[in-house]
């Protein structure tokens, strides 16, 4: 056993209202830039729907994620490491510009500096990439907005594999969710294994996923190699670039900018302990339907004595071990089952889940007529087939997803029958294998959701790798230049500051 | 239910009696039974024209309940919700004349449904539905009458069946009656049984926790025409399950993000009411309506709405008539509003010495002066000067967008139908008509705003301002809990300035050159009568027009009040910059409630220091930004604990009642502008808000009136199920009805008339807000346009696309008699067939082509809408029916309307240089202004 921690993400897709702030704050922070103007290391999908880029989800066009060879060995889809040589020139199985979305601005000025003309002005779009004028603007990060385009199209989605979708189609019978996405920071990255370069690294101290911009040389085999397709190469700088979990504020305790900014408190960030040494084992498995079993027994109990004192041995904080016993994620993930990852089949064990989201009873003509548990709905009749969501998180097996929607409505029965009718009913809760006090805990964070629940993040322990004293004083006024306790440049003129010496020298 | 009944007996006008009279052979419901139809008038002297009658349980009489209007004013402490009756006798109000009726009769509702227009469903009942009621017949000053109660009344028009019979009595949900499930179906589509179940949710949801159960809801349902009937029935919902105003239940009307909560510290500063009274105001579709023509345009018939019950009158003449005779009557403001200079006028009155509120009145008899009401298209009646400030009117609100740029702006425009008998207009009775209606009546336009809006493209000159981060200001709603501040991170950039600086800079070069043409100037002012106020209670019964010679003018009366106000021009930046005396001669209040505020303008010197010479010389400073902050902060009782006090005693003296728990522990409480930099602040409770705000309970409307027993501030003084106002009565809104949308008239001119080769479908547009803004927030943010389509669109259904051979991302048009837009369409199955959504606020400024039917830019969203304004809007001078800025008035309801849908066949995006292009502009009429485009691009 190896233990490693890792901050791992939920989204709780019942309370996406499809607002976009995460897109939106994350956009102007990281990639509103030259080179990455189409780029969206967070989008948000409507569902049903293609996405972004379109047809993301199918991995025979993009050759993303694993596959299980016969002798049980797995490789990247595109191929192993001597075939991806082979390919570096020419990529078959990239997306292009127009896959994503030709970025764009408007003649913001002509509205201004237009002499008289035969009408009003307005502004055209021009292509931030030729800066010619776009003669029709034909896709973005979020083309299909609220089920925006026919039916037919949205329906090539990949998850109505093995739904009668047609019924979909109509205005009656419509359904819709959203699908706030962004790079998964798998425990085992197929972006990783596809890059010639070794450029893409995974931080052992939190299991953040990043590329080392001074390695990366432009190949382009991690977007094709990312079945998330979170991987966006930067026109302008000739490297790729991916969301990088904004480090800089989890390493300081913060939560990233997007579950900061969540207007429906969706998002939850906390430590899962994990096993190192059963990835290789959990991701190999035969039937992809395993695969999700297969990652929860990767992840470690905090609470038990023994994993916390291996995870001390192997270096892990103890703030870092208390912090898992107080995860939101373990929680969702583990204690109740309520939160599944996106496309287990691809076999890279990703680490930001999803809680599936409640819907609408399916047919209005039911109403009244079905059968109700303690005025709990049939989940099998809800308005989002069981399948869809299966194909979601869970590789096709429903009965999961059966069971956490059961308990997320137990939840609402549970919590009504307490408020509304002043009556504690553990049946209610023992139905669906919870306890009424457990019930109460997934409320306070799956309803109520307090800023200090939903986050629990420990801060980095640079005082491990890095001597604090030495680099006392040393920022302040940076000038783009990294620091180690030294800058080129100094605000009162003088010689360049280096580190010096302790002032003294105590024997120990 | 008990609990339900209780509530009914106590909050609503149920249990009051309403006279029933004979029109046309059969009982139609008049007015509310008031203590002056007694003889003796129930022992009531004061108002007793205003104070409805109910029958008291114990005693088995008619007794007057406190509570009503008419105990507002003039009877001090009598004004609440106790169990009594004026006399100080228990009285306990019975809900139903059943069981203890004298008769069981036919009484007629009116019904709407019977037809409707384009493609919403008519069901064909007849126009007049007879439905049985128990009455009693009293005895009244005037003969014997009938009268039921409300809410007998009420339930025969929901067709309940109670065991009386009658035709249009419906036996089960599933009978086709008015207003069963299995009817609501027919019309709405929504299956009767999820109606029944939904109701059943809900009412047994607040049986279970005594009304614990809400609707929350936002204006967009003002939209349609129609929109009070959709309210009130909303309301009536909630009414009938004890929901108002408990904790958790209710009314939660999201209505956006108004400064509103410390009304009473922004409103001097806003309107100066702390140097002049009183102010001179408008309310703007009415404004609109008249001074964009569109009242030319109007399609809409009174005998279109009219009810088959109305009482007998004139109910001829046009829309505009309506307005006209409501600012007439002194129910609506009015601008301008008389034909004549109110200066020189003000200026005659005062060196003759005269009373204004004889001889104004005198001289509008006899005609020697006129209301500019009666001819907006005279040129003394023109807007010259407009100023936006906060607005996008040409961009987002302005409703009939085609109709604003040609009369108002004098530009381009895309004006699609005529003013003339091919539009089928029926010329108005009270307004004149100029053969040749004016266009361009604005001389100059001034826009505020740090962008450059379509109302900036339009204006003469635009104020760059300061945006949200460099600027100081506050920030609060009447429906959240706290009050914020915005605060300056930097200086405004380039030539941008706070809209506070601007507004001085503006005071001071004005105050500058004012000498050259005016200097001390008496401003003869004229005041609509006023919600809140004792003029209220102006007419109880069927309103007289003076003009009509039914009476005399009478100003506060039968007409607007009237008062002479003192403008020093040159001291207008010295005024601006300081306090005014006003506030400590007159006290501060709202909701008709004023106190006392010498102290605050006192703490207000000691903070902001004073004015040291000049015109203002002692008085407090308003210098900057954050002083003028301060004086908000420091007047509103919700964010000075030292007011509230004063304002719920103040409340305490007319309802009798002790309010003062309701600020206890919070007198010491002043926020500063700096407290609420460092942290929002939580406001403190006042009876401005009928909502509270404590650690027990969080804002909600009512509360008050239920737990304090305050009135609503309504003719009963309960929440009113019954509108008896006569002209309410007119147009068949007494109770809560179905009212289809109105037919607009807009199509079927234009259908076929400018062919472009491809086929056109009828839809009706629909215009709410996106989901990224609220009101008339922009959306032309570059990323914000990134996520989405990048300009503007507009959504059809699968199913009226595949009939008008329309793909996703087609340019498409849209176009009616109002105008035409340009967009590109999104298909989706989540739009209902036979409709159309374009979202609010997408601007023409971006991405727009050229339309092929004005031969101009492509329009609006509003290109396509005409303000739609509906008479009983109009009500004035008669309790809850009485205007009150920012509350009441006229509404430019749009979503009756039907556009044509095509796709383009030619791409033009019209940028050329003027001189070049091959042919002039577009005219009015339709057809002959289609110009053909010079550099076209044809569609692949």
């Amino acid at each position: 056993m190896k233990v490693r921690a890792q901050i791992a993400m939920v989204l709780n897709l019942d309370k996406c209202i499809g607002c976009h702030t995460c897109s939106i704050t994350c956009k102007n922070v990281w990639t509103n830039r030259e080179g990455v103007e189409y780029a969206w290391f967070n989008n948000v999908e409507s569902k049903p729907g293609v996405g972004y880029p379109k047809d993301w989800e199918n991995q025979n066009r993009w050759k993303g994620g694993w596959v299980r060879k016969k002798n049980g060995k797995i490789v990247p889809r595109q191929g192993s490491k001597w075939r991806i040589l082979s390919k570096i020139f020419a990529n078959p199985d990239l997306p292009e510009i127009d896959d994503f979305y030709e970025p764009y601005t408007f003649e913001y000025e002509w509205l201004q500096k237009a002499p008289e003309l035969e009408a009003q002005p307005s502004a055209k779009p021009r292509s931030l990439v030729t800066g010619e004028v776009l003669k029709k603007i034909e896709w973005s990060g979020n083309w299909e907005d609220d089920l925006g385009g026919e039916f037919s199209k949205r329906s090539q989605d990949y998850n109505f594999e093995g739904v009668e979708k047609e019924i979909y189609g109509q205005f009656e019978q419509t359904f819709l969710m959203y699908l706030p996405r962004l790079c998964e920071h798998c425990l085992n990255p197929s972006c990783l294994a596809s890059c010639p370069s070794g450029a893409i690294y995974k931080r052992e101290e939190d299991g953040i996923v990043l590329i080392d911009q001074d390695k990366c040389r432009g190949w382009r085999m991690c977007v094709s190699g990312c079945p998330y397709k979170k991987i966006y190469y930067n026109w302008s700088t000739g490297k790729s670039e991916k969301c990088i979990f904004c480090y800089p504020r989890i390493e300081v305790g913060q939560p990233t900018v997007c579950s900061e900014t969540c207007v429906g408190r969706i998002r939850y960030l906390g430590v899962v302990l994990y096993d190192a040494d059963r990835i290789q084992a959990a991701a190999s498995v035969e039937d992809p339907k395993d695969l999700y079993p297969a990652q929860l027994g990767v992840f470690l109990d905090p609470y038990d004595p023994a994993i916390q004192e291996q995870a001390r041995l192997d270096g892990v904080p103890e703030a870092w071990i208390e912090a898992a016993t107080r995860s939101p994620v373990y929680k969702m993930a583990m204690e109740w089952k309520v939160a599944f990852p996106l496309h287990p089949e691809y076999r890279t064990l990703p680490m930001v889940w999803y809680v599936p989201p409640l819907s609408p009873i399916q047919s209005a003509a039911e109403a009244g007529k079905m059968s109700v548990n303690n005025g709990m709905p049939d989940v099998r009749s809800l308005r989002i087939p069981m399948r869809y969501l299966a194909n979601l998180l869970t590789a096709g097996d429903e009965e999961p997803i059966v069971a956490a929607l059961e308990r997320m409505l137990a939840m609402r029965g549970f919590m009504r029958a307490k408020t509304v009718d002043g009556r504690i009913d553990e049946s209610i809760a023992e139905n669906v294998g919870l306890t009424g006090p457990m019930i109460e805990e997934m409320y306070r964070y799956m309803a109520l959701a307090a800023y200090e629940d939903r986050y629990v993040i420990p801060t980095t322990h640079r005082e491990l790798n890095e001597d604090a004293y030495l680099l006392r004083g040393s920022t302040g006024f940076g000038f783009k230049e990294p620091t180690n306790g030294s800058t080129k440049l100094n605000l009162f003129g003088g010689p360049k500051r280096t580190p010096r010496k302790p002032y003294m020298d105590i024997p120990t | 239910m008990p609990y339900f009944a209780d509530y009914a007996r106590r909050y609503t006008d149920f249990p009051f009696l309403v006279k029933l009279v004979e029109r046309d052979g059969r009982l139609v419901p008049d007015r509310l039974v008031r203590a002056a139809d007694f003889e003796g008038g129930l022992g009531e002297t004061n108002n007793p024209d205003w104070k409805p009658v109910a029958i008291d349980e114990i005693s088995g009489e008619p007794v007057c309940p406190l509570g009503s209007a008419g105990f507002r004013w003039g009877d001090g402490g009598k004004w609440n919700l106790e169990e009594k009756d004026g006399q100080g006798r228990e009285v306990k109000l019975r809900l139903s004349l059943a069981g203890q009726e004298d008769a069981v009769v036919p009484v007629a509702f009116p019904y709407f449904g019977t037809v409707a227009p384009d493609t919403f469903v008519a069901t064909g009942h007849d126009e007049i539905l007879m439905r049985n009621v128990p009455v009693k017949e009293i005895n009244l000053v005037g003969g014997k009458s009938y009268v039921a109660s409300t809410f007998d009344l009420f339930l025969a028009n929901y067709g309940v069946d109670r065991g009386y019979g009658g035709e249009n009595a419906a036996s089960s949900y599933d009978e086709d009656i008015p207003f069963t499930p299995a009817w609501a179906e027919k019309v709405c589509g929504v299956p009767r049984d999820a109606i029944v179940q939904v109701a059943r949710e809900f009412a047994s949801n607040a049986e279970k926790t005594n009304g614990r159960s809400m609707v929350i809801l936002g204006a967009g349902l003002n939209h349609w025409y129609h929109m009070d009937m959709s309210y009130r029935g909303i309301i009536a919902l909630l009414v009938m399950c004890g929901c108002v105003g408990k904790s958790g239940g209710g009314w939660a009307h999201y209505v956006g993000q108004e400064k509103l909560r410390p009304q009473t510290g922004w409103l001097p500063l806003a309107f100066a009411t702390d140097w002049l009274r009183p102010v001179r105001q408008m309310n703007g579709t009415s404004f609109f309506y008249a001074h964009s023509n569109q009242w030319r345009y109007e399609t809409l018939k009174i005998s279109d709405i009219l009810s088959p019950t109305a009482p007998p009158g004139d109910w001829s003449g046009a829309m505009i008539d309506y307005n006209v005779r409501a600012e007439r009557m002194g129910w609506l403001p009015s601008a301008p509003q008389l034909e004549s200079n109110p200066i020189e006028l003000g200026r005659s009155i005062a060196e003759n010495g005269a009373d204004p509120n004889k001889v104004i009145p005198e001289a509008l008899k006899s005609g020697e002066l006129k209301l500019a009401c009666h001819d907006p298209d005279n040129a003394r009646n023109w807007p010259r000067n407009m100023f936006f400030w906060r607005s996008n009117v040409l961009g987002a609100s302005g409703k009939g967008h085609e109709y604003f740029l040609k009369h108002l702006v004098g530009s381009l425009h895309g004006v699609v139908g005529t003013d003339d008998e091919r539009g089928g207009i029926e010329r108005p009775d009270e307004v004149v008509w100029h053969e040749e209606a004016p266009v361009g009546k604005l001389d100059l336009i001034v826009n505020i705003d740090f962008r450059m809006s379509t109302t900036s493209l339009y204006a003469d000159i635009v104020l760059p301002t300061a945006t949200w981060y460099e600027k100081h200001d506050l920030n609060t709603t009447d429906m959240h809990p706290f009050i914020h501040p915005l605060t300056a991170a930097v200086d405004p950039v380039w030539e941008c300035k706070s809209d506070w600086n601007i507004f001085r800079a503006i005071a001071k070069k004005f105050s500058e050159v004012a000498p050259e043409v005016l200097g001390v100037e008496q401003d003869l002012v004229m005041t609509p009568i006023m919600h809140d106020t004792k003029f209220e209670l102006a007419q109880p019964y069927e309103p007289l027009d003076w003009k009509k010679g039914e009476c005399e003018p009478i100003p506060g009366k039968t007409m607007s009040s009237i008062a002479i106000v003192e403008r020093d021009y040159p001291s207008t930046y010295a005024r601006f910059t300081s306090l005014g005396p006003e506030l400590e001669k007159h006290g501060n209040g709202s909701k008709g409630l004023t106190w006392d505020i010498k102290h605050e303008v006192q703490l207000l010197a000691t903070l902001n220091g004073v004015t040291p010479d000049g015109a203002a010389a002692g008085r407090p400073k308003i210098d900057t930004d954050i002083d003028a902050c301060e004086t908000v902060l420091m007047l509103a009782p919700e964010t000075n604990g030292e007011v509230a006090v004063k304002a719920w005693a103040e409340l305490s003296r007319a309802t009798g009642r002790d309010h003062s728990h309701l600020a206890k522990g919070k007198e010491e409480e002043k926020i500063r502008f700096r407290d609420v930099v460092a942290q929002p602040r939580k406001i403190i409770s006042s009876p401005t808000w009928s909502g509270l705000e404590s650690e027990h309970v969080c804002y909600n409307a009512g509360y008050t009136n239920v737990h304090e027993f305050i009135p609503w501030r309504t003719l009963t003084g309960r929440q009113q199920m019954y509108m008896d106002h006569h002209w309410m009565l007119a147009f068949g809104e007494g109770f809560v009805t179905w009212r289809p949308p109105i037919d607009t008239r807009s199509v079927k001119q234009v259908l076929g008339k400018l062919p472009n080769g491809n086929p056109e479908i009828q839809l009706n547009i629909l215009t709410p807000h996106q989901k990224w803004g609220i009101h008339s927030t922009y959306t032309e943010n570059l990323i914000m346009l990134s996520l989405n389509r990048g300009g503007p669109t507009v959504w059809i259904s699968e199913v009226d696309a595949k009939q008008a051979g329309i793909e996703d991302n087609d340019w498409i048009e849209a176009f009616n008699v109002n105008g035409a837009l340009t967009a590109r369409a999104i298909v989706s199955q989540r739009i209902m067939p036979g409709s159309a959504i374009m979202y609010h606020a997408q601007e023409k400024m971006v991405n727009t082509v050229g339309s092929e039917i004005t031969g101009q830019r492509g329009g609006i969203h509003n290109s396509v809408t005409r303000i739609n304004m509906k008479p009983t809007h109009m009500i004035g001078g008669y309790v809850q029916f009485a205007y009150g800025f920012n509350y009441y008035g006229t509404v430019g309801a749009n979503r009756d309307q039907f556009v044509i849908i095509r796709k383009m066949s030619e791409i033009n995006w019209f940028d050329k240089a003027a001189d070049d292009s091959a042919s002039g502009h577009a005219t009015a009429d339709w057809g002959t202004g289609r110009r053909s485009a010079t550099t076209t691009e044809v569609v692949p």
